[in-house]
């Protein structure tokens, strides 16, 4: 599947509940269900610094892949971050580069992205893409 | 006017509204507090009908914003129960005021070695100043701990003092705790070692009546937005003697009585303090807000907020698995909880989506939240224009959103 047909599953997945706590319910059980990263993981290299919630991202490259793995300490935002990990894990550099998590938007969870400083799920897309850039660079460097 | 519920619900008419489809119900007055529509009146007239800078002009309209400006500090005056005009001077807010004292009164006072004592409970406002004030005269910063129960370890108070302490700072009400600190038993002691205090009143003047010459507190800070005035005003009383010998803060307008290259000289209270062109327009409308509870009279707010906090209290603890952080039979105004094991973000996050606002994150007290070994709080606050039946809805949220997890 590409990135832009995962987003279009998850936002139809999410058109299923009309009401929000529902919407919610579902966002804290993918949050549940999320594989937890090893200990050794949430350090803080990996950890991205947020007044409402931390959030660790662990990364590697496999191939021309990059795999991510995360976690938070908020179960809402758990739920996000397997969203998002849904969408940008096990792709290539060039495709976390060009995608736009709008799904985000399209679902109504908009306020949960907003650049203030209170939660560290901005900061974890920004650091995707980051990771993303840095690995694509180093590709082209080698070749 | 008195006291009548109603009345005052339709005093703030903000709060009639609804959030995510929910009627609104706003418990983050430690925050921002609202303003009643006398208020939001003042700071229309103050732009609509008069305006023009103060202390600068003699035509009409700068004449009246003058008298008005120098009438709410005179209103701020007696609300204090201060005893000359000239020891108040307004400022951006507690945190502004707070930075004036660590960077005026420590230029002329602390000197290399000497130490200053602040308490483990205290907002960042009034903890990073004086470790700035530390690093610029090379002084100690010593910190006086709280119990679990959230009270301050007074009996430590005495064996921190020594005879190179230079100023205790400390909070009245604790933003985290609610805890009332026992301010006038602070004072004594230190004024036994001649040593003046800094009161951090953000949190107090909304709900306890102020006297700085009973108190007899060197300084006391609040902010205006609190106090159901407008934001960017705020005051700092200072005691005559010592603001006398304190150099000015910021340089500018205003604050000089002459300027030549070789040599300025300085105004006198309180204008030495008040640089620039003031947000007056914000210290006119915080005068209307002083006079606005007055009318209702701050000791019926004071019994009617503590009997909110009681219900919320109990009815909380009804839940069961629900943490209070701070319980010192002494509270005023917040309550810092934990519900279950869900995270502050997640249970602030769904409360807001059944349109109930608390605060959640570390509350500017990372001290706080270390002592607890916590990364974050929920805190509900209340103000008199909240109702035992927004704390009932409070409670079903809190019950259906548990259910969630």
């Amino acid at each position: 599947m590409t990135i832009e047909e995962v987003q279009q599953e998850i936002i139809a997945d999410f058109s299923v509940y009309e009401d929000w706590m529902d919407k919610y319910t579902y966002l804290i059980e993918l949050g549940n269900e999320l594989k937890p990263i090893d200990d050794a993981f949430k350090n803080d290299q990996n950890l991205i610094r947020g007044c409402q919630s931390r959030v660790w991202l662990q990364q590697k490259m496999e191939g021309d892949h990059l795999i991510f793995e995360a976690e938070s300490d908020a179960l809402i935002v758990k739920g996000l971050v397997a969203l998002l990990l849904k969408v940008f894990s096990d792709r290539t550099p060039q495709e976390i580069l060009d995608a736009d998590p709008q799904f985000i938007d399209t679902i109504g969870l908009r306020q949960h992205l907003s650049p203030t400083r209170s939660n560290g799920l901005m900061a974890m897309v920004k650091q995707i893409k980051l990771y993303a850039l840095a690995y694509k660079q180093i590709s082209s460097q080698k070749k | 006017m008195g006291f009548n519920f109603q009345d005052i619900r339709k005093d703030f008419p903000i709060l009639d509204q609804q959030v995510n489809k929910h009627p609104w119900v706003y418990f983050d007055n430690a925050a921002t507090a609202q303003r009643p529509k006398v208020v939001l009146e003042k700071i229309r007239e103050f732009s609509v009908i008069t305006n023009a800078n103060i202390h600068r002009g003699t035509h009409d309209h700068a004449i009246r914003t003058t008298e008005a400006y120098e009438n709410a500090r005179d209103i701020v005056k007696d609300f204090l129960h201060a005893e000359a005009r000239e020891e108040i001077i307004f400022t951006h807010g507690t945190t502004e005021s707070i930075n004036l004292v660590a960077r005026s009164f420590c230029e002329k006072f602390l000197t290399a070695g000497d130490e200053i004592i602040v308490t483990e409970m205290e907002h960042h406002a009034n903890i990073v100043p004086w470790q700035m004030a530390c690093e610029r005269h090379q002084a100690m910063l010593k910190v006086l701990p709280f119990s679990d129960k959230g009270e301050l370890r007074m009996e430590l108070l005495e064996t921190l003092i020594t005879n190179r302490t230079k100023i205790i700072a400390v909070a009245h009400v604790s933003n985290t705790l609610g805890t009332v600190n026992p301010i006038e038993e602070i004072i004594r002691i230190a004024h036994t070692h001649h040593i003046p205090v800094l009161i951090d009143g953000a949190q107090s003047v909304p709900h306890i009546a102020i006297d700085v010459q009973k108190l007899d507190c060197d300084f006391y800070a609040f902010s205006g937005h609190k106090i159901y005035g407008p934001t960017g005003i705020g005051v700092l009383y200072g005691k005559r003697a010592l603001l006398d010998t304190m150099p000015p803060f910021l340089g500018g307008g205003e604050m000089i009585e002459q300027v030549t290259f070789e040599k300025t000289t300085y105004n006198e209270l309180p204008h030495k303090f008040e640089a620039g062109t003031p947000h007056y327009v914000g210290a006119i409308a915080l005068g209307t807000a002083i006079q606005y509870i007055q009318s209702i009279g701050l000791d019926k707010i004071a019994n009617y907020e503590h009997h909110l906090l009681n219900h919320a209290t109990k009815q909380m603890k009804a839940l069961g698995d629900l943490h209070i952080f701070g319980e010192s039979p002494s509270k005023t105004g917040v309550i810092c909880f934990k519900l279950d094991q869900i995270h502050p973000f997640d249970l602030g996050t769904l409360l807001d989506q059944l349109g109930i606002a608390v605060r959640t994150g570390r509350l500017c007290a990372d001290p706080v939240m270390d002592h607890y070994h916590v990364t974050a709080m929920t805190r509900a606050s209340f103000a008199f224009y909240n109702s035992e039946e927004e704390i009932d809805l409070f409670i079903k949220a809190l019950q259906r959103i548990r259910s969630m997890f």
